[in-house]
């Protein structure tokens, strides 16, 4: 059962103020503090009145607790099944983890459960070594915050050599890549990680603050509910920021909040609803969909 | 009932979450299913555990509160925020805390012994818990179930131990990366509440939408290991209405370019294949205890099979594949035209025809589901050839629709 409550957000509370009370360091503004950070803005006011009443018999008036060892709950079976699952990912071979603890558990899944059929098809290399370093070098650079000297191959064939510092690693499922978002070089702010021809963490470097700007811009549109196409849109665009709002019976009006950078791609996504989404504004988007239309009116297709 | 945060089922919260997530313009008043008062405790739930992510507007037909949630913008799904407000009482929380804390690893407890150990823990207390055999053996049962309690058993005398602990700080990276990636990740973010996260990792076309339905995947990735035939409750896409399907679960399905989910099954009521949206299915149950389907291997080979007949899930019908080609224009410089073809064709094939023009051709069950992926090439449409020309004819109304929509053409354009 995964709806359960041991995986529950007021048992990792309770948790936490256990602990705290095992080491004798737990006081009244901690308790608030804890349920603030682990639980919900409510919480607070259930959890700490059942402790202090002794409702839930964890924790005396004085802030101790009959527990000898600081609460800590073994993993479940299913939580072992999934680990074991994803531990056969391709994908996991970037962590380079030793998983022989989970023993002969058998997975929840496997590769052969589970089709993501609309995936692309050039994905990253994710059990080549060299992929696997560059991996690992920038996973640390991000959590250190160290700067690194890159050697990258755009997409276009040209090498180029700079330093920066890598801020996040950022994973697409649909194009089943890795970027990382780096900052400290002029008109560079994204790299594909298969590009990457070299890369080492440099000690004590500064570098500057350059980068590219990357606003995020907002789309209007109009949606006409024919064939399914609000639910297909409200799920289509569900990753994004959004408002919608019913104007009248089967017509909607969708606001997404976007990257620039991702511009084209919306472009293309929102043409693949035809007829059913009109794009209102802004009036340079408008424009490039308009243009597209007029170059594939040119082309007699009609 | 007085409000809580915490909910018994989640399957009470999960239809009003999609509502507010998903859709979100809908009013008060338009929650006509529920009651007025369940709008008003599931709304301050949402507020409550989603707060920060929880906008308003108003209009002239009321106010509507939605969710708004930039997926990409980094940290753990905050929908899973919502699979951790299970409610429990006073007794199992106790339990839970006490159990854990007096059973040892390599130390096995008899019941009586284990009583005792409660007993002493609550007597400091104003008015002691007391400890029933039979309510405390069945919590250490359903934690032996959970797999978190092992029992050894030496003759008639019954004694329990807790399960291996593991130290699971260096994994924290690949559990981040997993909850958020990883089919079912809501069980990751389970495990992942138990190490500190770096927040090293941000995630493109995201789709959370999914967490939504995750103990229902689960249950069905359960049934798929096991080859086990399950009950599943269904409401209907088209007209809501629920049915209860026999089916043979066989793979899972993942749309990671629209966020949709489907089990693709066996039904035994319709003696075929067909996929089943995840978001639909509001409860999954095995049934026939203990025995694997013997039919399951054989019917994954045919639904393997139906895979190279298929743009997405539709299996279609025992009628032949149709085929479905179009041409499209590559001007100068436009390579990546043609790499972009060749890396979201999922079946069928490219080719090119010469250095403007490239084609793509396949033979599928359901031609349609292809029209949104053509759709994205316009602009670039040289030629449209399909065997079903109703749908061919469809989607050039349907260009056609989009001139007028964007005053491009005129009079002279007109479609016959």
């Amino acid at each position: 059962m995964l709806f359960h409550e041991i995986y529950s957000a007021y048992y990792n509370a309770v948790a936490e103020i256990l602990r705290r009370a095992v080491r004798g360091e737990l006081n009244e503004r901690d308790m608030k503090s804890v349920c603030d950070e682990a639980a919900f803005s409510e919480s607070f006011l259930s959890i700490i009145p059942a402790l202090r009443s002794g409702e839930w018999q964890l924790l005396h008036p004085d802030m101790t607790t009959p527990l000898r060892n600081e609460p800590e709950m073994p993993l479940t079976l299913m939580q072992r099944r999934w680990l074991k699952a994803v531990s056969l990912d391709p994908r996991m071979k970037l962590f380079g983890l030793d998983w022989s603890f989970l023993g002969d558990v058998q997975p929840l899944f496997t590769a052969d459960d589970i089709v993501v059929f609309d995936k692309y098809a050039d994905g990253d290399p994710y059990e080549d070594e060299h992929y696997i370093d560059v991996f690992r070098t920038l996973l640390e650079a991000v959590k250190c915050g160290s700067s690194t000297a890159i050697v990258y191959n755009s997409t276009k064939g040209n090498l180029r050599s700079f330093r920066c510092r890598p801020l996040k690693l950022e994973y697409s499922e649909k194009d089943d890549k890795f970027r990382v978002r780096v900052e400290g070089c002029r008109n560079i702010g994204v790299l594909n990680l298969a590009g990457i021809e070299s890369v080492s963490a440099l000690q004590d470097c500064r570098v500057g603050h350059g980068g590219t700007n990357d606003p995020a811009c907002c789309i209007e549109a109009e949606l006409i509910d024919e064939r399914n196409a609000l639910e297909r849109a409200m799920l289509h665009f569900a990753h994004f920021e959004k408002e919608t709002e019913r104007l009248s019976e089967g017509r909607y009006r969708l606001r997404l909040t976007y990257s620039k950078s991702d511009e084209t791609e919306l472009v293309i996504r929102l043409l693949s609803f035809g007829p059913m989404i009109r794009v209102t504004a802004p009036d340079s988007f408008v424009e490039g969909i308009r243009q597209r239309l007029e170059r594939q009116h040119s082309m007699g297709l009609r | 009932m007085a409000y809580s945060e915490l909910v018994k089922s989640f399957e009470r919260i999960r239809g009003y979450m999609r509502e507010f997530y998903v859709y979100g313009f809908r009013t008060r008043e338009e929650f006509s299913a529920k009651s007025a008062r369940s709008y008003d405790n599931e709304r301050r739930r949402l507020e409550s555990i989603l707060g920060q992510y929880t906008s308003s507007a108003r209009n002239a037909s009321g106010k509507r509160v939605y969710l708004s949630i930039d997926s990409r913008s980094g940290g753990s799904d905050p929908l899973f925020r919502l699979l951790k407000a299970c409610s429990f009482t006073a007794r199992d929380i106790t339990l839970h805390f006490m159990l854990l804390d007096i059973l040892s690893e390599d130390a096995p407890m008899t019941l009586t012994e284990i009583i005792e150990s409660l007993e002493s823990y609550s007597a400091g207390f104003e008015q002691p818990m007391q400890y029933d055999e039979s309510g405390v053996r069945k919590k250490l049962a359903e934690y032996e179930k959970l797999g978190i309690v092992r029992i050894e058993k030496q003759g008639r005398v019954v004694r329990y131990l807790r399960a291996a602990q593991h130290d699971l700080s260096a994994y924290a990276d690949a559990l981040e990366f997993f909850s958020e990636t990883g089919v079912c990740g809501a069980i990751g973010s389970f495990v992942c509440d138990k190490v500190r996260r770096s927040g090293v990792f941000e995630f493109k076309h995201h789709y959370i939408t999914h967490t939504l339905d995750s103990e229902v995947l689960y249950e069905l990735l359960c049934a798929i290991s096991e080859k086990r035939i399950v009950t599943v409750e269904h409401r209907s896409a088209r007209n809501g209405i629920q049915h209860t399907w026999r089916l043979l679960p066989l793979k899972i399905f993942v749309s990671v370019q629209n966020g949709r989910r489907w089990v693709m099954a066996y039904s035994f009521e319709l003696h075929r294949i067909k996929a089943y949206r995840l978001d639909y299915i509001e409860s999954v149950v095995k049934c026939e205890k203990g025995e694997a389907c013997p039919r399951f291997d054989e019917l994954r080979g045919v639904l393997d099979d139906m895979q190279q007949r298929m743009w997405g899930v539709s299996c279609g019908d025992d009628s032949p594949a149709e085929h479905v080609e179009f041409t499209v224009f590559i001007g100068d410089n436009e390579e990546y035209i043609y790499r972009r073809m060749l890396r979201e064709k999922r079946c069928g094939s490219v080719e090119r025809v010469d250095e403007h023009t490239a084609r793509f051709a396949a033979d599928v069950k359901d031609p349609g589901e292809l029209i949104p992926w053509i759709r994205t090439f316009i602009g670039r449409i040289i030629q449209l050839d399909f065997s079903d020309r109703t749908l061919e004819n469809r989607l050039r109304e349907d260009i056609n629709k989009m001139y007028d929509m964007y005053g491009i053409g005129g009079d002279e354009d007109a479609v016959p």
